[in-house]
């Protein structure tokens, strides 16, 4: 290859000095703004959401609810989260391996079928054939086009996963790299790895039931549906948490120049991720009949408990990789010294640590504890569930998603952000939000409160039902962290679109730091030190902060844990 | 540097308080593991998922029979029934009620049998807070024993169409 046919096929990034290649960079950039686009649109159904729920508001008729609960699921769940997931693919497939990507043919291809998806489906919902909610349980029906929608955006995005893995296969081969790959791509490559087999679950669930909504076969069973639509469903959590995590190392090493304490403990525990979730769609069937006591305890414990220990160690390894980074620093005063100097200003760190916090201690504690066979008897489908999942995917992968975006906007696109005070407080308005929402949500789901419900006073039915006042206030925590947590995403939205679009030029030159001169110049020393001091000077720094943090952290969830089996204890005899 | 590739030979133990965390991360789920198989031997409480297939009016043929031998009254239309201590009790959950209401004895255990004729529905009964999935094609059997007396509401936790909010039902137990 000559000096001219390189220029044209990558630009050196005048940041990092990696090698940005443009076709790559294309695919990323377009699957960054899809996935804003559908942001909003689950953002506008959220608000909607969150003010029905509030009972003293009580926003949207029932009709509307449901529809809006529908497009809401399916908008952030499946394509903001996994257009931003695809982004991610290409980078760190091109990028950090310093390699081409396979092909162009193939990205422009799966890009077509997933944008196609997504707006088959969302106009079928929108037009009122579809209103079965993201799960569409058999044999609640939709219009065709709203499963055929889904299978077109799964289709593509399982190409995306197979460019992935010719580009990672061509990168070897090609020797772009030396040794082993970089620990953000191994995580990536956990999460593609993760995202076929959940896709494969999908198409066995969602296929039949696109035949059968065409009237070509017969009714699928309900429970078997159950069964493969969480092995896309669950599993889509597992892609989300790599990602989120691969994210969390990423930013880790970008704002602060942390470096994993130990690769064989970091890649060892998203290969736990890989071998130990083949099975936790089990936790959504724990009450569910047709499945015994036997197949539910064993693939609760074995499904989840080693890929609960893979979170326990990103959770402790990656706020450890901070703390050595803030020691080498020099800040090393008492056991928080490093904590109260870590970047709080620059967005693109406080949105990943609040995410690792949220995630951690709100959303980790409570799904383990939820998904137990037991104690699912008092969460299964009330609003303690919505109230894990909104600390896990929207607290935990949807915030260090933001975060990242503080950084890919100047580095990808090569725009400055207006308005950087407004950017510096937006991880803690929508965090913020989000943690009362969803406390809210777990409060009022303790007393019952059914999730997917659009009238808790029962209005209509014959025989009276109804809830504690307190239930009804914690519900209007949900609707008040619902607002916080839009507007921080408003806010979060409408920086980037205008960063995208209108924003400052930063080409031929490095993007401009979030932080102070002192601490980037810190954090760049480190940075360029790469892995060169191994075993010199880099092991001997303990971690002392971290350790006290993550006890807490054991002690937390120990006690939420047994808290929850007195509460089971209490209840009428049944098995 | 998560960015770049790890130099020289990267395969190692953990050392020191990383290795510590490692360990008690294991611990700890290995003793949540472990908790699980003891409580269903040792607790009161478990899901054991107890179904048979069944027809939706085959199902509906034996509710009807049920509440026919043993109903004791009515409220508001819909009938009360009290099952025999130690026998079989029915319930049905459709768009959009649960019927019949039930009549149990504090400390007696009765074989629940739920099912649904049309979608699937979530059996939840307050203010206990105790939940159950609901299949249409499968009984779902609960052998429960109720602890406490007092009038109990059943509602629906599923989405099941646009009248989800109205199905609503009744346990009274003495």
């Amino acid at each position: 290859m000559n000096a001219t046919q390189a220029i044209a096929k990558f630009r050196t990034c005048k940041t990092t000095g990696l090698r940005v290649f443009r076709n790559a960079e294309f695919f990323t950039k377009v699957n960054a703004v899809l996935a804003v686009v559908f942001l909003l649109v689950g953002a506008i159904a959220a608000i909607g959401l969150a003010l029905t729920r509030w009972t003293a508001v009580h926003l949207l008729g029932s009709v509307y609810y449901y529809r809006m609960l529908t497009l809401h699921g399916v908008n952030m769940l499946v394509f903001w989260i996994i257009f931003m997931e695809m982004g991610i693919l290409y980078f760190a497939c091109t990028t950090l391996l310093n390699s081409r990507l396979f092909s162009k043919m193939l990205g422009w291809i799966s890009l077509a079928l997933m944008g196609i998806g997504a707006l088959m489906t969302n106009y079928i919902i929108l037009a009122g054939q579809a209103d079965v909610l993201l799960t569409s349980y058999v044999p609640l029906k939709a219009h065709p086009m709203f499963y055929l929608g889904i299978i077109l955006f799964a289709v593509g995005a399982l190409i995306v996963c197979f460019n992935f893995f010719a580009t990672l296969y061509i990168a070897k081969r090609d020797e772009t790299y030396e040794g082993s790959m970089p620990l953000v791509t191994f995580g990536a490559m956990a999460a593609a790895i993760i995202a076929v087999l959940a896709l494969a679950h999908g198409a066995a669930a969602l296929i039949p039931t696109f035949m059968w909504s065409m009237g070509w076969i017969g009714p699928v069973d309900p429970g078997l549906y159950r069964l493969l639509w969480w092995g896309l469903g669950h599993m889509s959590q597992q892609i989300n948490v790599c990602a989120m995590v691969s994210v969390w190392y990423f930013m880790g090493t970008m704002t602060t120049g942390a470096k994993p304490l130990n690769e064989t403990v970091c890649r060892g525990a998203f290969l736990l991720y890989i071998l130990f979730i083949n099975l936790a769609s089990a936790h959504h069937l724990l009450v569910d009949p047709g499945v015994g006591p036997g197949w539910k305890i064993w693939n609760t414990s074995y499904a989840m408990y080693l890929a609960v220990l893979a979170s326990m160690i990103h959770g402790y390894t990656v706020p450890a990789s901070l703390e050595v980074a803030q020691r080498r620093k020099g800040f090393t005063k008492g056991i928080f010294g490093w904590f109260s100097k870590l970047p709080w200003k620059d967005p693109g760190f406080s949105a990943v640590m609040l995410s690792i916090i949220i995630f951690g201690f709100m959303g980790g504690i409570t799904g383990v504890t939820l998904g137990t066979e037991q104690i699912n008897i008092i969460a299964h489908n009330t609003l303690r569930i919505p109230g894990h999942f909104h600390a896990t995917v929207v607290g935990g992968t949807s915030l260090a998603f933001m975060g990242l975006a503080y950084y890919l906007v100047p580095l990808i696109f090569q725009k400055e952000f207006y308005l950087k005070g407004l950017a510096r407080i937006q991880p803690y308005v929508f965090g913020g939000g989000i943690v009362v929402m969803s406390l809210g949500m777990s409060f009022a789901g303790s007393y019952g409160v059914p999730r997917r419900h659009w009238d808790v006073d029962f209005s209509g039915s014959i025989l009276s039902a109804g809830f504690d006042p307190i239930a009804h206030v914690m519900l209007g925590l949900v609707g008040i962290g619902g607002i916080i947590a839009f507007l921080g995403l408003l806010l979060f939205i409408g920086l980037t679109v205008a960063t995208v679009f209108f924003g400052r030029s930063n080409e031929g030159r490095p993007m401009e730091s979030w932080q102070d001169e002192h601490s980037t110049r810190m954090k760049d020393e480190l940075i360029e030190k790469g892995y060169e001091e191994e075993g010199k000077d880099y092991e001997h720094i303990k971690t002392p902060g971290t350790l006290t943090v993550v006890i807490i952290f054991l002690l937390t969830f120990a006690v939420y844990y047994f808290a929850n089996w007195k509460a089971l204890a209490d209840l009428w005899f049944v098995r | 540097m998560s960015i770049f590739s790890p130099v020289g030979n990267w395969f190692k133990a953990p050392t020191g308080t990383e290795r510590l965390w490692v360990g008690l991360a294991l611990t700890w789920c290995l003793i949540m593991s472990v908790t699980m198989p003891y409580w269903h031997f040792k607790g009161k409480q478990n899901s054991t998922g107890e179904s048979y297939k069944v027809e939706a009016s085959a199902f509906l043929d034996r509710a009807n029979q049920f509440i026919e031998s043993n109903k004791v009254g009515e409220e508001k239309g819909v009938p009360i029934v009290e099952p025999s201590p130690g026998g079989d009790a029915y319930l049905v959950g459709e768009m959009w009620r649960w019927y019949p209401i039930l009549k149990l004895k504090k400390g007696q255990t009765y074989r629940l049998h739920i099912s649904s004729p049309d979608l699937q529905h979530g059996f939840s009964l307050l203010p206990m807070n105790m939940n159950f999935h609901i299949l249409p094609g499968y009984d779902h059997v609960l052998t429960i024993t109720p602890t406490s007396t007092g009038d109990f509401e059943i509602i629906c936790n599923e989405f099941c169409g646009i009248g989800h909010h109205m199905m609503t039902g009744k346990i009274i137990v003495e």
